[in-house]
């Protein structure tokens, strides 16, 4: 049985079947690669576990339990990070501040109200923020407020959100889209380097075929919101199902 | 110390020297000069320093760090302004249990409509609050009369019960004192032409002003407050995160609501009189516009803003047309009049006019409020002194 796992997920917006009986086993320990041209419906997918949309029909099941109709907040709880294609943060905090929200989320719950205790008195979440931020290489941005950052910083540092948070299964929109090669490649070496260090169970949704191939132990593909194969990364490149409907058009 | 850090234990102390030695700080011209107008320093004026100081604290804390816009704190202001009334007519004429119970009703009140109104944010957030405002104000001032006294408002009355010291009466309407202090109560100190007003009520206001602006200073410097900030940001992000925003939300609009209603107990507490008009939209938007003014989200700029505002109110609006045409009597006779028909429309009544014009550039030129005005020209100044340093020699004033 999967961390994660989809059966027949319908969801219709509208007239237009954004996703059509769509199945996915994401093993444990696994990085699950969701590929597929524009407008398949993998953010929809995304968006379904994480609680921002509800599928019509089918089951999202993690760990055994159902996500349908959980809060978003809960669903973070039960150990589901995600990070969005236009990169989330809080930009008017500085870098280190970004990181301790969430990992004060992770050790108090949904809510705690505490307005006399002190950030300053919290080692414990700092030493993890900064620990958290050192493996992401941006040990020496700490005290830097987080919109003064690049693209490619924004986006680590909200890996770095996530991270903190110690989930069991991350979730990660196109990581590497509108990267420079070089940032794109140190952004593949973290991401390996956490599948190992952290064991994280990580779903992956990407355009980038050197991306995908680099990291992913499993792909989907999906093309007009339906799963057309599931497979090793090595059995995808060849399959002829996925040349018709992608990877033609992206002259792979 | 106090649990806090350098920097903010640093403010502190500094509000603390402000408020001890207001009543000097104020009344900088002598008695006799033609600028005893522009002093400050009497008990009225000081005590409204402190309490619409309190006022704007607790409204920065909700505005400032989440960018919630309640355009109806007024409400809180006025709900404990009746209870407390009520607690100096039934109770006691000591001003403690009122200023207590009006802190707890207005929380109450705050909660009740917070549950509401934080079902929406932005513009919505602002609308509901105002109607739950005015709603509040026409009841008090129509429905309520039995318990509000309606448009004549609510005052303390001889035949008040008076469960603890009623029976001890002696023919006058008591004034609210503080364990037999009476509010009021004032000590004068001539220095040559100066005379410093010392009044009892003041320093009562500028105690519990001092303790409100730590309990901000807290809040500000707390994981809850970090999470307020970060609501102000991206509350997308923190619903991802695995923050449910609800309750904290509703949480600081209660402290900010009891803030508003420790101010309205306080008020009370200076003058037994509570009005319905207390509770009105312009009341309202007057605090919004002390914040913006000083500086929304920073520790000082409220406290600013309001004396800033309760300055301008009292002291320009004194200023008539005869004393206009006494400053340019030294004119000639017809300059002296353009220049009065000019400015009059700015002073006396026509205040808000400066006010608004003042607070249009403040919006425009310094976004962050008169705590940024500071800022600037620390920096110009540091900035100069840098130079200096490096240019050596150089005189940046010309020669003549």
């Amino acid at each position: 049985m999967g961390i994660l796992e989809v059966q027949n997920v319908n969801k219709r917006f509208g007239g237009l079947q954004a996703l059509g009986n769509v199945n996915l086993n994401v093993e444990e320990g696994s990085v699950h690669a969701i590929i597929g041209p524009n407008g398949a419906g993998k953010s929809t997918l995304l968006n379904c576990f994480v609680g921002r949309l509800i599928p019509d029909t089918g089951s999202v099941m993690f760990q055994g339990q159902s996500l349908l109709g959980i809060k978003p907040h809960e669903i973070n709880q039960m150990g589901v990070s995600r990070v969005f294609q236009t990169p989330e943060i809080f930009t008017d905090l500085t870098v280190l501040e970004n990181v301790m929200i969430p990992a004060f989320a992770h050790r108090d719950g949904a809510y705690k109200l505490n307005p006399f205790a002190r950030v300053a008195k919290e080692a414990e979440i700092r030493d993890l923020a900064e620990h958290t931020l050192e493996d992401m290489g941006m040990k020496d941005k700490l005290t830097m407020t987080a919109s003064a950052m690049s693209r490619g910083d924004k986006r680590r540092l909200e890996m770095a959100m996530c991270l903190v948070q110690d989930p069991k299964l991350l979730l990660l929109d196109e990581p590497t889209a509108g990267m420079a090669r070089a940032d794109t490649n140190k952004t593949i070496d973290l991401l390996k380097h956490i599948g190992e260090t952290r064991g994280i169970t990580k779903v992956v949704i990407e355009h980038d075929m050197h991306v995908v191939f680099s990291l992913a132990d499993k792909i989907s593909v999906l093309a007009q919101g339906t799963v057309l194969v599931e497979d090793l990364p090595e059995n995808i490149k060849g399959h002829p199902k996925v040349r018709e409907a992608y990877l033609g058009e992206a002259q792979v | 110390m106090l649990g806090l850090n350098k920097k903010d234990a640093g403010l502190l102390f500094f509000v603390a020297i402000l408020l001890v030695f207001a009543p000097f700080l104020l009344n900088p011209f002598p008695e006799s000069s033609s600028l005893a107008q522009f002093n400050a320093g009497y008990p009225d004026l000081m005590q409204r320093f402190a309490i619409f100081g309190i006022f704007a604290i607790g409204f920065n804390i909700l505005f400032g760090l989440t960018g919630y816009l309640s355009f109806g704190h007024a409400a809180f202001l006025g709900a404990g302004s009746y209870a407390s009334v009520w607690m100096l007519k039934l109770l006691t004429i000591n001003v403690i249990p009122a200023i207590i119970i009006s802190t707890l009703v207005a929380g109450v009140f705050a909660l009740l409509i917070g549950i509401v109104s934080l079902r929406r944010s932005g513009i919505y957030f602002s609308i509901l609050t105002l109607a739950f405002a005015q709603m509040a104000f026409a009841l008090a001032a129509s429905v309520l009369t039995p318990i509000t006294g309606g448009e004549t408002g609510l005052q303390t009355a001889l035949n008040d019960p008076r469960i603890l010291d009623g029976a001890n009466e002696t023919g006058n309407i008591p004034s609210p004192s503080l364990f037999g202090l009476e509010t009021g109560a004032t000590w004068q100190m001539p220095v040559g032409d100066w005379l410093f007003t010392f009044n009892a009520g003041y320093y009562m206001c500028a105690v519990m002003m001092l303790i409100a602006f730590y309990v901000s200073l807290r809040i500000f410097s707390s994981p809850f407050g970090l999470l307020l900030k970060a609501i102000k940001t991206n509350q997308n992000r923190l619903n991802y995160t695995g923050v449910s925003t609800r309750p904290y939300m509703l949480a600081c609009f209660v402290i900010s609501g009891m803030y508003a209603g420790l101010a309205g107990g306080l008020m009370v507490s200076m003058d037994p009189l509570a009005g319905a008009e207390r509770m009105q939209w312009t009341a309202s938007g007057e605090v919004v516009l002390m914040v913006i003014l000083g500086g929304a989200g920073t520790l000082i700029g409220p406290v600013l803003g309001a004396g800033f505002i309760k300055y301008f109110e009292n002291i320009f609006s004194k200023i008539n047309k005869s004393v206009l045409e006494g400053w340019f009597s030294f004119m000639p006779e017809g300059l002296q009049d353009i220049f009065v028909t000019i400015l009059y429309p700015f002073v006396g009544k026509g205040w808000h006019l400066t006010l608004g014009v003042l607070f249009m550039l403040v919006v425009i030129f310094l976004p962050g409020g008169l705590v940024e005005g500071g800022k600037r020209i620390g920096k110009l100044f540091g900035r100069r002194k840098s130079k200096d340093t490096e240019t050596g020699e150089t005189n940046p004033a010309p020669a003549e």
